[in-house]
């Protein structure tokens, strides 16, 4: 999209940049801070891991140190602590099989060593005296062989005491210490865990801080880089890829550190979960090992009893029932077995006698069926024995393991290597892990060797122990883990969300406004287009429309009967209205483009007028209504500002108000605006908005320029900004221009969209007046621009009156170059001539009043018939200066005719008065009126009048009329039709053409001498300075605006600023010798096929005149030429 | 036989004319030319139409050799000499040919050089059926003058 907006609006590009730059720096610093903070998060957890080692292998270190467990051992206690019991076993297995002093000891696990250790040491002594014995037993085992087969209990030489317990798990006092403090630094890690978290956040936070900080920063200095901007701007569409690229990769990485996360804290929570178990292990086994020290001490007690009482006494002491009772009684002292039983060494020899003995047979153990003991469990049923060297038949039992009576326990394959292994060595011994005979449950069996005189020992199934219920327990799920886990993920999946949805965001917008680019270069591209257009279909329009007019004009000079002429006539001013429109519209899209400029010229304000007057003086005859303008002495003679588009909304303005009027009046005012706003409140003579009723002899009529009623305008001018504020800038002329017609008026409703272009208030089809209804949106434009405001008034039946203000500058008086439409250089013809206004209405009287006293003559104003006699008589009896030359009498003084009858009063007065001498000189007698029909002329003579002066009045006109009547001057009146105007306007005048084209040059030639002209033809713009050095003979030049080498409105510049030089010598000139004032200004007309504005403006610029069409166009050229020629035009009928 | 020859003479001047108007060969502006001939300038429009051959004549022989070169062809003299051609082919009424240019200008504003000669070349054309109709019609307006002539000299002598 570089391309095509580099040219365009670059601050539109530009914000745009700095959006997708601020966007870029944005993603790239929360990409960075994503970086950082997973990298913080990282290490926060990478060191929380790393104390946790640590603890460990001090732990570790203390645990070897302390119990001489070796890592490996540590390791499986605690998988054996959290796995199930088939695992338990393997772990003994394993650990077993690491120390071998396990089987040399005979002795539990290996982490009890040293407590077993320190058991043995403690008992050396008695353990020594056993020993003792059991060498002599041993020894006299040998002889008392034959004994065992008696049923005598007491001389059995081995006795067992087996013992079943709980594996038990040693630490020692001061591993309780450690572990007391390792908990102190889990909590002390799991603070700073948290501290950590919280510090990422803030982290986090103050990344963001930092993002918008630099966003600022990038906003400031977006200005600095502007240029750098425009080539990134090209790359914007693979910046936004790569940006999409990277945050692919953002929300990847953000998923992938919230997985390592998880991991990591699950890790964690399982090593802590390890640790709080081992504590938890190492305390349950330090009272295990207590609790089997206990038992330990008890069942070697009861191993002695048992040889002191069983064996030292014949008959036993000791019977099942003794013993029964007492080991239910003394199971306490033994906390961590199930049960104790006393199995006698019996020798295959004496069997049967010990058979016979008990009454029970030596039955074999069971290994197949390992269901628990039932209600009817009943020993008798169990296998005898099959025979052995030696059994081990239990004989004594307690209560709860009383199925064991009378079981081999050398039939069992643990027990047996446990009786054998305890006799040799004189110690207790246990099995490993076993299921135990008919309880399913897992134990361990302790065998205790009494030697000689010992109690027959036990197998007891061990009870397993609650605690590892507990450790059963499936580990809880690492929740802290998987939340914080999960919420980082989904705060990872938020941003990366909110920046996709972002970056498609920015995307869309970057296209939308790609696009609308686009559009708006089409647009802009119709645009030109449009007025390209416009300008040449005016040109093709108007080329024909031309041909229709003139063949129509060519028409109407043929015969034709009333119908036809009625046809083309109205052909033709379709033809016009529609040059017209065509006009109008061009102007309406200049101004809405804005390109029209107003200039600054001088020019006299009451000229103005009194032109557009005269565009519709024909109009306003023929339907009757006066038309009159008043322009207030208070402004200025010379303003600058655009009198062509001052022009155009009075044009406007009377235009409508021509059309929309029937009878009455319209009445074009100039004021300043100070003027009317003080004398808001006084009735002013010419102020006549005070729709005051006046009774007059015959009818009501109002005080207005017509007797009709016009609205009253007065509230709504207050509105306007001019008036409110008090302060005025001095330099500035603000004129309030008022339009009062007495026409239809507008509608109510219609009212508010008068200004809309082409609106009009009777929009229907069958409307009774024409037009696009652009005039007035035009105009209102052109007032805008001129500084001033637009309004109206206006009720239907009454009428309406437009007002608008237009801010000007006050010019000087007699600059050269000033735009006039007529020269008034005779005008002091008329200086100090005195005459009298005689009307019955106060504001008409007004009007002429003001029209004569711009031509220079001292008016006064006579309202009835009475006093105009009598001021009438009073002047012609004076003489010199106060001689009265003219009295000027309305048609319609006093009423219809009553103006054509106010000679007769005159001569009545002198047929009857003798006071007035005949021969005294009388004022010659004018007749104002707007229409006069054949008879009212033939009677004006007859009455007693020099003429007629029709109204509207112009001071162009006026002063004809007066010359002629007066004999100042050259007295010709000219008479109306073009034609012939322009025959006698151009007749004998010396006329330049300057066109480079043979045929042009010879065609216009041709054209203005049928005119009456004296044709001059040159065929360049350098001939035709030449010809126009002054002191020239030509009246006027045409020139072609299109010329090789030098254009007409080059050609022009220099004719006019050589004018300058020359005006200037002559006014030094003037100055010394006082003599005739001739001023050089040779009127240029502009030859021109285009008839655009803009080249009309053109030509205004650099000093023409005005300008004609190519060919020629007969009225075009009258009222061209006829500004010039107009003040000195000649009657050919005089 | 004379008189009648002028009268059928004007007749056919007169249909020639209807024609040309009618195709669109020639409007309004020709016979504003024609209104201006008066009797102090008698030959006025066969004077301006000859001064007309003569340049057109000239400016096409500029645009042809303008054109004959898409290499050298410089647009704006083409403008120039268009603007010229137009100038006088509106004055004297020559309607087609004034379109043509309007379309040959176009083409040169757009720099193509091949619609410039195409262009160019239905201007040619319409440049020789002009010449060729008013050749015609001035052929016809003599004869009718020495038609007149013979039928009224001998009464004014």
């Amino acid at each position: 999209m570089g391309g095509q907006n580099r040219g365009l609006g670059s601050s539109n590009g530009g914000e745009c940049e700095g959006c997708r730059r601020l966007k870029a720096r944005f993603l790239v610093l929360c990409v960075l801070s994503g970086f950082v903070g997973s990298i913080g998060v990282f290490w926060g957890l990478g060191s929380y891991g790393c104390r946790g080692r640590d603890l460990w292998e001090e732990r570790a270190q203390v645990l070897v140190e302390q119990s001489n467990l070796s890592k490996n051992q540590l390791q499986a206690l605690v998988l054996l602590l959290s796995s199930s019991e088939r695992t338990f076993a393997q772990c003994m297995e394993k650990s077993r099989a690491s120390h071998d002093t396990y089987r040399a000891e005979g002795g539990s696990l290996s982490c009890i060593r040293e407590a077993i250790c320190f058991e043995g040491k403690r008992r050396r002594g008695q353990q020594d005296c056993v020993r003792d014995e059991i060498v002599r037993v041993g020894h006299c085992a040998v002889q008392n062989e034959h004994i065992l087969v008696n049923p005598v209990p007491s001389l059995p030489k081995n006795e067992y005491m087996i013992d079943t317990s709980q594996q038990n798990f040693v630490s020692s006092p001061v591993q309780n210490d450690i572990t007391l403090l390792k908990a102190k630094k889990l909590i002390n890690t799991a603070k700073e865990h948290q501290k950590l978290l919280s510090k990422i956040l803030w982290w986090i936070l103050l990344g963001l801080l930092v993002l918008f900080g630099l966003g600022e920063l990038s906003k400031s200095s977006y200005k600095q880089n502007h240029q750098q901007k425009h080539l990134q701007l090209q790359n914007s569409k693979s910046g936004g890829k790569w940006m999409k690229k990277i945050l692919y990769m953002g929300v990847f990485l953000g998923v992938l550190v919230s997985v390592w996360i998880f991991v990591s804290m699950n890790a964690n929570i399982i090593e802590r979960r390890t640790e709080t178990l081992a504590n938890m292990c190492d305390e349950r086994a330090r009272m295990l090992q207590d609790q089997f020290n206990v038992s330990m001490n008890h069942v070697h007690a009861m191993a002695i009893l048992i040889s002191t009482f069983h064996h030292g006494k014949n008959p036993s002491a000791i019977d099942q029932k003794t013993f029964a009772e007492y080991t239910a009684r003394t199971a306490f002292e033994r906390p961590l077995t199930s049960g104790v039983a006393y199995a006698l060494k019996v020798l295959h020899s004496q069997r049967e006698l010990f058979e016979q003995q008990h009454g029970w047979k030596i039955k074999k153990m069971e290994t197949e069926d390992h269901s628990p003991v039932q209600d009817d469990y009943n020993p008798e049923k169990l296998n005898p024995s099959p025979i052995q060297d030696e059994y081990a038949p239990v004989i004594f039992s307690q209560e709860t393991v009383s199925h064991i009576v009378s079981i081999d326990m050398m039939s069992g394959k643990e027990d047996h290597d446990n009786i054998l292994r305890a006799r040799s060595t004189g110690k207790g011994v246990l099995t490993s892990p076993f299921k135990l005979l008919k309880s399913n449950h897992l134990g361990v069996v302790l065998t205790f060797a009494v030697y000689n005189s010992d109690l027959p020992p036990n197998a007891i199934p061990q009870e397993r122990i609650e605690a590892t219920v507990g450790f059963k327990n499936e580990p809880p799920l690492p929740w802290t883990a998987i939340t914080t886990s999960i919420g980082v993920a989904v705060i990872v999946l938020l941003v990366g969300h909110i920046f996709y949805a972002a970056l498609n965001r920015i995307e869309k917008v970057e296209d939308d406004y790609r696009e609308m680019r686009e559009l708006k270069v089409r647009a802009e591209a119709a645009d030109v287009a449009k007025s390209q257009f416009l300008a040449t279909v005016s040109h093709e329009i108007r080329t024909p429309m031309n041909g229709v007019l003139g063949m129509l004009q060519m028409l109407l000079d043929t015969e034709l009967d009333a119908t036809q002429q009625d046809f083309a006539v109205t052909a033709q001013q379709s033809g016009k209205a529609l040059i017209t429109l065509i006009n109008e519209v061009l102007d309406q899209a200049k101004i809405e483009s804005g390109r029209l400029e107003l200039e600054a010229v001088p020019f006299d304000v009451r000229d103005v007028l009194d032109n557009v007057l005269s565009l519709f003086s024909d109009k306003s005859q023929v339907k009757g209504i006066e038309l009159a303008v008043y322009v207030s002495d208070q402004v200025p003679e010379v303003l600058i500002g655009d009198p062509g588009r001052f022009r155009q909304i009075l044009t406007n303005l009377i235009g409508n108000s021509v059309k929309f009027t029937e009878e009455g009046h319209i009445f074009v005012s100039v004021h300043l605006v100070g003027e009317v706003k003080i004398s808001n409140n006084i009735t002013s003579p010419i102020s006549h908005e005070n729709a005051e009723v006046r009774t007059n002899c015959r009818d009501k009529s109002y005080n207005t320029l017509s007797g009709f009623q016009v609205v009253d305008r007065r509230r709504n001018l207050e509105n306007f900004r001019m008036f409110k504020s008090t302060t005025e800038p001095s330099d500035s002329v603000n004129l309030l221009v008022t339009v009062e017609d007495t026409g239809v008026g507008i509608p109510e409703d219609a009212q508010s969209r008068i200004f809309t272009p082409f609106m009009q208030a009777d929009s229907s089809t069958s409307r009774t007046y024409g037009g696009t209804g652009i005039g007035l949106s035009i105009s209102k434009c052109l007032v805008d621009l001129m500084g001033g405001e637009i309004g109206f008034v206006s009720k239907p039946g009454v009428g309406s009156t437009f007002f608008f203000t237009a801010v000007f500058t006050e010019g000087k008086k007699n600059s050269g170059d000033m735009k006039r439409y007529h020269f008034d250089a005779t005008l002091s013809d008329f200086w100090g001539m005195r005459a009298l206004v005689v009307d019955g209405r106060r504001v008409r009287a007004e009007i002429s009043k003001y029209h004569l006293q711009r031509l220079g003559i001292q008016a006064d104003i006579a309202t009835d018939p009475k006093a105009a006699l009598s001021a009438i008589f009073e002047a012609s009896s004076l003489s010199g200066t106060s001689k009265l030359d003219m009295v000027l009498v309305d048609k319609e003084a006093w009423g219809e005719g009553s103006g054509l009858a106010f000679p007769s009063h005159l001569t009545d007065l002198r047929r009857n008065g003798s006071t007035i001498k005949p021969r005294q000189s009388t004022p010659k007698l004018f007749l104002l009126a707007t229409s006069l029909s054949l008879t009212e002329i033939d009677e004006l003579k007859s009455a007693g009048y020099i003429d007629c002066i029709r109204k509207p009045l112009r001071l162009s006109m006026m002063a004809v009329c007066l010359r002629k009547a007066l004999g100042v001057g050259i007295k010709r009146q000219q008479v109306r039709g073009q034609p012939l105007a322009l025959q006698s306007l151009l007749k004998e005048k010396q006329i330049l053409v300057v066109d480079d084209n043979a045929v042009n040059r010879r065609v216009a030639a041709a054209a203005l001498k049928k005119y009456g002209a004296i044709v001059t033809c040159v065929a360049s713009g350098k001939e035709a300075i030449v010809m126009l050095q002054p002191r020239h003979k030509f009246d006027a030049c045409f020139m072609d605006v299109q010329m090789p080498e030098m254009d007409g409105f080059e050609a022009t510049r220099q004719i006019r600023s050589c004018e300058k030089k020359i005006n200037e010598l002559i006014e030094r000139e003037v100055s010394m010798d006082n003599g005739d004032v001739t001023h050089w200004h040779t009127p240029i007309l502009a030859m021109t096929a285009d008839v655009i504005q803009a080249t009309h403006d053109e030509c205004l610029r650099c000093g023409m005149d005005g300008y004609v069409s190519k060919p020629f166009e007969e009225e075009q050229l009258y009222s061209a030429v006829a500004r010039f020629f107009e003040s000195d035009a000649v009657d050919p009928t005089f | 036989m004379l008189g009648l020859d002028a009268a059928r003479l004007e007749a056919d001047m007169n249909r020639l004319m209807a024609q040309l108007f009618h195709q669109g060969v020639l409007d309004e502006q020709f016979m504003q030319l024609q209104q201006l001939q008066d009797d102090s300038s008698p030959n006025f429009v066969l004077e301006v139409i000859s001064i007309y051959f003569r340049e057109s004549e000239k400016m096409l022989t500029n645009l042809r050799h303008q054109l004959a070169d898409k290499e050298v062809t410089d647009y704006t003299k083409i403008g120039v000499h268009l603007n010229h051609l137009m100038g006088s082919s509106s004055s004297i009424g020559a309607n087609r040919i004034t379109t043509v240019c309007i379309a040959l200008r176009a083409a040169s504003e757009q720099c193509s050089w091949a619609r410039c000669l195409r262009c160019l070349e239905v201007l040619e054309h319409e440049y020789c059926y002009l010449k060729a109709r008013l050749h015609e019609l001035f052929q016809m307006e003599q004869q009718r003058v020495i038609a007149a002539g013979v039928r009224y000299r001998p009464q004014l002598a």
